[in-house]
């Protein structure tokens, strides 16, 4: 199998620790360019902190990480946005009090034009501008939930959490990043509501061809039905790797979250 | 952001804003204390009946249809209440003090309401543009119109001086650091002997196109209205641009970035948005708004000494901004009003001033934590016009 061809984002030897914890330890990971790859391990296994640490909210202590052929190794998230990367968050972070316009708008950043004179005195080109993102919005979000599009003028307090979840990976994916890092999706819903989401989410990966995806998730009928590839993750350290199927039998994996007999 | 449905009635909300006028001129005539007091019970009983009906949430269906025949309509009745007590120096003193506080507040909203930077140093930020005044009047002879600029400038790059600590401190630590600001600003002035001590200065009047507007206005022998005409004409204008600015703000991709940053700083620097950046870009323009208030206010006041902005002053600038409803102009607007006449009024309570704040404040939160006029959601396009 030829891995190293197509990467997307390239992780090698990333170390992170939080005094005498070890978080992150010496961590590879290589993701290939338009794969779903499955991110699992016990609690406190190192998951989210990947996460994290690629997405440059925490720096790493060691190691480097490459995406797209750039260097990103201690970017700041602003950096790391810029070049592709997009997330969302275990607690699902939205600014509750504003519209879901608004919400999905904080996600295109990078795509909005952000000058003084252009936002205070451009008013008709501004206006242009805001018709041509609302309708964008409209559009994307109309592929996860047909209702939900209808209202993108009400506050995100008002809605259930599979519909934030929906406003949430909309707002991660306006602005065509090249990779989306699920932080646990599935968290705070039903069982139902997340095969739902989990098939807007491969309906719309079909539409923005060449989409990667990182999932960290503990469902797993999630992971199987969702993920071509798994890592797995314990102490800080990749313990395994392959389809769901040979992960989900190997014994290190058993292990890691069943203990030992 | 209440979002209650509510139907918009142009006729309804035009009598509300009618009735407000009438009140106001009652209000600011009434000689005695016990007009005063029952004009106040019967403006408690109105607000308590308006909610019945839902006044209120009329009224926002309304201005978010007809903004702007409704901000012409308050324009209209903020110049009638001027005209009605054109010769009454008191009255229009008070209307000028009220926009010149509603102006700075405007300032402090976009720091804390928009961008969440807390500053209790607003009061200082006054005082820098009223001595910025009284310098450029004395030892220079700039037109007035540039000294009030130049007041704003001076207070906005003052204010970067703060801008490190308050971005490397968060939450309570950033007030502190506005707070010991505030505080060394006061004792700075007191002690220094250039900028006049503990007496002050003396600040020149304002004027424009040759007029002099410390002189009374008189018609041949007939009519004569008061100088604090010029001064209330000129706060309102610049009350007006104040306002459009901080609307187009808020209703820009730089209001929902200030905004965002406020909610959630690391959702925010996840998606590129520069959170040093635009906490500075709102402080710095609001202590600009803040300065220009300044500026004119010392130039109507005539004087300026360091005891009118001690950080007693700067509490009263963020309990406006607490009672009007936090992010929104409308609500400062009223609130600074509110703030400002009610003790000149009420004399017996101008001693309990300060106590009397604090319990707003107190039951503000408890009661009604947005504020008398809560933010609405934003609209990035003026009244009516959809996407």
């Amino acid at each position: 199998m030829n891995r190293s061809s197509d990467l997307l984002l390239d992780c090698q030897g990333l170390t992170r620790h939080f005094g005498g914890l070890v978080a992150l330890d010496g961590l590879d990971l290589q993701v290939r360019e338009g794969e779903i790859l499955g991110l699992i391990g016990p609690n406190g296994s190192g998951k989210t902190t990947m996460f994290n640490v690629v997405t440059g909210i925490y720096g790493a202590h060691g190691g480097r990480v490459e995406f797209d052929g750039n260097d990103l190794t201690n970017a700041t998230a602003q950096q790391v946005y810029r070049s592709g990367i997009v997330r969302t968050f275990q607690r699902s972070r939205m600014c509750l009090e504003l519209s879901v316009f608004d919400n999905i708008m904080v996600g295109n950043h990078r795509r909005l034009n952000h000058g003084l004179w252009f936002n205070l005195f451009k008013r008709g080109a501004f206006a242009d501008q805001y018709k041509k993102n609302y309708a964008e919005a409209h559009e994307l979000i109309e592929i996860f939930d047909p209702p939900l599009a209808e209202r993108l003028d009400f506050p995100v307090d008002t809605f259930p959490m599979i519909d934030r979840r929906r406003i949430e990976i909309c707002r991660a994916l306006i602005s065509h990043p090249k990779l989306l890092l699920l932080d646990e999706p599935s968290a705070g819903m039903t069982h139902d509501e997340t095969m739902q989401l989990m098939d807007d989410i491969l309906t719309v990966r079909k539409r923005l061809s060449g989409l990667t995806i990182i999932i960290i998730e503990h469902e797993m009928g999630v992971i199987e039905r969702i993920t071509d590839h798994c890592v797995v993750l314990n102490f800080g350290r990749k313990i395994c790797e392959g389809t769901f199927k040979k992960v989900s039998t190997d014994s290190n994996v058993q292990e890691a979250y069943l203990g030992v007999e | 952001m209440s979002n209650k449905i509510a139907s918009p009635s142009l006729p309804i909300s035009l009598a509300v804003i009618a009735l407000g006028t009438a009140f106001a001129i009652l209000f600011l005539g009434a000689e005695n204390e016990y007009l005063i007091g029952s004009l106040l019970v019967f403006v408690t009983l109105a607000v308590v009946a308006s909610s019945k009906f839902n006044i209120l949430n009329r009224m926002y269906a309304t201005f978010a249809v007809h903004e702007v025949l409704m901000q012409a309509a308050i324009v209209v009745a903020t110049l009638l209440l001027v005209a009605w007590f054109y010769d009454d120096h008191f009255s229009l003193l008070m209307i000028t003090a009220a926009m010149v506080y509603a102006i700075a507040a405007i300032g402090l909203n976009i720091q804390f309401g928009y961008a969440g930077v807390l500053n209790f140093a607003g009061a200082a930020f006054l005082g820098i543009g009223c001595y910025t005044s009284a310098v450029l009047g004395q030892y220079t002879n700039l037109p007035s119109m540039l000294i009030l600029c130049l007041g704003g400038l001076v207070a906005a790059v003052i204010g970067t001086i703060l801008i490190l600590p308050v971005l490397r401190t968060s939450g309570h630590y950033a007030a502190l650091v506005t707070i010991a600001f505030s505080i060394l600003f006061k004792t700075f002035l007191e002690v220094n002997d250039v900028l006049g001590g503990p007496q002050g200065l003396n600040v020149k009047p304002t004027v424009l196109f040759g007029w002099n507007f410390n002189t009374n206005i008189e018609i041949r022998d007939e009519f004569e209205a008061s100088f604090y005409l010029c001064y209330a004409l000129l706060a309102l204008f610049l009350l007006a641009l104040a306002f459009i600015f901080t609307r187009r703000l808020e209703r820009s991709w730089i209001g929902l970035s200030m905004d965002s940053i406020r909610l959630d700083e690391t959702a925010s620097a996840c998606y590129g948005l520069n959170i040093a950046l635009w906490k500075s870009v709102a402080f710095t323009f609001g202590n600009f708004l803040i300065g220009v208030a300044g500026a004119m206010y010392g130039q109507m006041l005539g004087y300026v000494a360091p005891s009118n902005f001690t950080f007693g002053d700067s509490l009263i600038l963020v309990s406006i901004v607490l009672l009007g409803g936090i992010g929104n102009p409308w609500g400062v607007i009223t609130a600074a009003s509110i703030v400002i006449l009610l003790p000149e009024k009420f004399q017996i309570i101008q001693e309990y001033r300060f106590l009397l704040y604090g319990i707003v404040v107190i039951f503000i939160l408890l009661y009604r934590p947005k504020g008398l006029l809560p933010r609405q959601l934003r609209n990035y396009l003026p009244g009516g016009m959809k996407a």
